[in-house]
């Protein structure tokens, strides 16, 4: 990075210090920072999606659609998120080369699992082996945002689902007296109502994806802890130009101070949004913004 | 540990002269990238180390384009089963347990002898009554639970050693190969005790077991390095003069 | 082959140590599909000792961090609120790693404590083992996590209580045991029940960061994790592990759910407060 940084065993400390935290893995480290911040944001508006979807089809009146969709919804009260890490993306992995490879290679006559061996013809792999790094990449990390987005999903469809039958049901009765049908009682009135009680839970769901970026490791994202561990782990001079003892503490400690940033700022940044939503509504947080604005 | 977990970045591709070869697949290779001097991630963020260089030259030879894989340790088989990389070089010992699963190529390296490593002035009887750590699935972990020492597993090789350093265990069982810049550049501090042991049979490349064309074509390419030398000069570079050489 | 019963005698209880069971776990070939079960089966022991013991002690702990919470003294309030928002605005994963850290730089021979007339050596080396130092953890976590919940239900305990406290003449003490405190836990049970199973779905984590497994004894995961490394087969572990927490979950929930309706037993019954489930908190 910097000219000086030919030798670095010569250099005095605060040099051998700017050198170090800009060595190529340490920008790699910064990088992973960006690559998580990406997940997240497209991961909530996928989980947002999924949620959506399992919400209405927990509200469905077809029977089979609503155990679909209370099913999915009770799937995240039973099993612990870490679980679904390390199953999901395999499964959905494998899913997806089994079907490609019916698809594209139906003349293919030996078997697919031969012992431990799961094989598919190459024509069917995904990405295909000879694909350039960045559409691996690329994959693995919608891999990972599928995967967050439909265990959050099911956060989201909780949540929506609580919304949509907080709205009163006076308004939709109103709705109906007005001669609108289920469909457009739906859209004009339950959708636009049903925000302002979402909003506690979708700020918390954000927490939640936040909180939960640690385990992104484990769905093959080289990811911010991972580069925490290889950086932090005690280097030899033999082999690193830059040595030193285990100091994997120091940057887990930054890891932490990081992570309470970010939360801290979200629940400034939502604080903001519920007043703003609040104003006018007939909620009790409504009401208590009616009334300070009254008593000033 | 996932079994998805795929090659993020890192790794160094590496397309070769071969010219308008045949209709060229490419070879993923997985690897560790944890552990020095086989494989490891240089301060520049590139994959390096001695198998690093072997494989480049193998793929060479056989005329193979092929592209690096970083896998975690605990998943590098179950990875290569389900097809997210061809083969794996990891300074991975050919064991009978990890043959039943995967077909090994012939041995590119003696056994590393296995040495312990503890802090200076601990008792060599430790090896018998004490903690011994080891890193997870490797075959040091199977050794020391076979025995009747107290075993303590740690994912990644960094860890087994800030064990040792902080008193947790009593020594690390590790290649010897991979402990030996601790010991020399502790000071004293860490020391070798009780004698060397060698598990395995040797190091070699994994391949998954119905892949039998890919491995005679590496298991060709590394007789032909080990007769001409190239392998020899190579085991020198990066282990030293003391190195076995075939 | 083993039969299942050879293997219930052998794993059933080899998550406490290899002195309870046989000592080499199976390996490669020789797994069963009963070996699965019994084995990751015992290490839920783990789990639900976790689980029961961090709730219990984080029940107590957070209803003190609540009260002090709401204190007007800055004294209590201030550090109050800093230990819930750093247990509740960082991963657990981090808390365990560095809580891990921290626990082996503690001096190995314990802390001299100098009470004046006599001097106490306090053992340190036991909290670097999950048994205590992770147990310390989640206690700590949800602790904070709970006297959120409880902060939150203190504030909304309605005036007309406390007004009808002042009138019986009853104060400090009294009107907190009597009054606020039930108060407080009626309006809380149903996000403190999410809490709950969070906190037992969180105990997946313990040896997953930071915390090592000694003599190969862990937690459910850790099983699971070990069968899936062995087998190379993820569809059958995973899935056993994802059953037990289910069947435990939902032991959780009526047992929680028993002290819910305990709790509101003096309530017509349409007017009490249904458990819903509202996945408010992870880590």
């Amino acid at each position: 990075m910097f000219s000086f940084c030919v030798d670095p065993s010569i250099l005095p400390q605060w040099q051998w210090f700017a050198c170090y935290l800009t060595s190529g893995t340490h920008l790699a480290f910064y990088w992973a920072f960006l690559v998580v911040l990406a997940l997240i944001l497209l991961a909530a508006p996928a989980a947002l999606l999924f949620g959506f979807g399992g919400a209405l089809a927990a509200r469905s009146r077809v029977p089979p659609v609503r155990w679909l969709g209370v099913g999915y919804i009770s799937m995240v009260r039973g099993i612990p998120d870490i679980i679904f890490f390390l199953f999901v993306p395999i499964a959905m992995d494998q899913g997806i080369e089994y079907l490609v490879h019916h698809v594209r290679c139906p003349d293919w006559t030996e078997p697919i699992r031969q012992g431990t061996d799961f094989i598919v013809c190459p024509q069917a792999k995904v990405p295909l082996n000879d694909a350039a790094r960045w559409v691996h990449d690329a994959y693995a990390f919608v891999l990972a945002v599928v995967a967050f987005a439909i265990v959050f999903g099911a956060f989201a469809a909780n949540t929506l689902y609580g919304a949509m039958s907080a709205v009163p049901r006076a308004q939709i009765e109103t709705g109906e007296a007005y001669g609108m049908t289920p469909r457009q009682t739906f859209r004009r009135i339950l959708l636009p109502q049903m925000w302002i009680y979402a909003l506690p839970g979708l700020s918390n769901l954000w927490m939640i994806l936040i909180k939960a970026t640690p385990l992104l490791f484990l769905l093959g994202i080289r990811d911010v802890v991972f580069w925490a561990r290889e950086l932090g782990g005690a280097k030899t001079a033999q082999f690193y130009a830059y040595p030193h003892p285990d100091w994997r503490v120091w940057y887990f400690l930054a890891l932490l101070v990081v992570y309470l940033l970010v939360t801290w700022a979200s629940e400034k940044v939502f604080e903001r949004i519920m007043t703003r939503l609040n104003t006018g509504q007939a909620t009790a947080g409504g009401e208590r913004l009616r009334r300070t604005k009254a008593a000033a | 540990m996932k079994m998805t977990r795929r090659l993020i970045l890192a790794g160094v591709a590496m397309v070769l002269a071969a010219g308008a070869a045949s209709a060229q697949q490419v070879i993923r290779m997985g690897t560790e990238g944890a552990y020095p001097p086989f494989n490891y991630i240089n301060d520049a963020g590139e994959l390096a180390g001695f198998e690093i260089d072997l494989g480049n030259e193998l793929c060479e030879r056989a005329g193979l384009t092929c592209e690096w894989v970083i896998n975690d340790w605990d998943t590098i088989i179950p990875n290569l089963v389900s097809g997210n990389y061809d083969t794996i070089m990891a300074g991975m010992s050919i064991t009978e347990a990890r043959a039943e699963v995967i077909a090994f190529t012939r041995n590119y390296k003696f056994s590393d002898p296995s040495g312990y490593m503890a802090l200076a002035g601990t008792d060599a009887s430790v090896i018998e009554t004490g903690v011994i750590a080891a890193q997870s699935n490797t075959v040091q972990a199977g050794l020391v639970a076979d025995g009747s020492a107290t075993l303590i597993e740690f994912p990644t090789p960094d860890e087994t050693i800030s064990a040792v350093r902080n008193g947790e265990a009593d020594a690390v069982l590790a290649d010897s190969e991979f402990l030996t810049p601790f010991v020399d550049e502790s000071d004293g501090e860490l020391v070798f005790i009780g004698g060397e042991v060698t598990p395995g049979q040797g190091i070699g490349m994994g391949l998954r077991q119905s892949d039998t064309e890919l491995r005679t074509t590496f298991d060709e390419a590394i007789a032909g390095m080990r007769e001409d030398g190239s392998l020899n000069a190579l085991l020198k570079q990066w282990f030293g003069e003391e190195v076995p050489t075939f | 082959m083993r039969t299942c019963w050879e293997s219930l005698g052998e794993y059933g209880l080899r998550a406490l140590g290899r002195e309870f069971g046989a000592p080499l776990l199976p390996r490669g070939l020789e797994i069963t599909f009963c070996d699965q079960v019994i084995l990751i089966g015992s290490g839920m022991m783990w789990n639900v000792y976790f689980g029961v013991l961090a709730i219990l002690g984080g029940f107590c702990f957070a209803t003190l961090l609540a009260v002090a919470r709401l204190s007007a003294n800055p004294l209590f309030s201030r550090p109050a609120a800093g230990f819930i928002f750093v247990f509740r605005g960082s991963p657990l994963f981090i808390q365990f790693f560095l809580a891990y850290e921290a626990f082996i730089l503690l001096p190995r021979a314990g802390i001299e404590i100098n009470l004046l007339f006599t001097t106490i050596t306090a053992e340190t080396r036991w909290l670097t083992r999950a048994w205590a130092g992770a147990l310390f953890v989640l206690f700590l976590n949800t602790s904070a996590y709970s006297a959120h919940i409880f902060h939150g239900a203190l504030r909304a305990v309605p005036k007309g209580d406390l007004e009808a406290a002042d009138a019986y003449g009853m104060t400090g003490w009294r009107r907190f045991r009597r009054i606020i405190w039930p108060t407080m836990l009626r309006l809380a049970w149903p996000s403190y029940t999410n809490e709950a199973i969070f906190l037992f779905h969180a105990t997946t984590l313990v040896y997953f960061s930071g915390f090592p497994a000694w003599q190969q004894s862990g937690d459910a995961l850790y099983y699971a994790r070990y069968f899936a490394d062995q087998t190379f087969n993820p569809f059958v572990a995973y899935p056993i592990v994802a059953a037990y927490f289910v069947g435990a979950t939902l032991i959780l929930i009526a047992l929680f759910g028993a002290v819910n309706r305990r709790l509101n037993r003096h309530l017509p019954r349409e007017n009490r407060p249904k458990l819903r489930y509202r996945p408010q908190l992870i880590r």
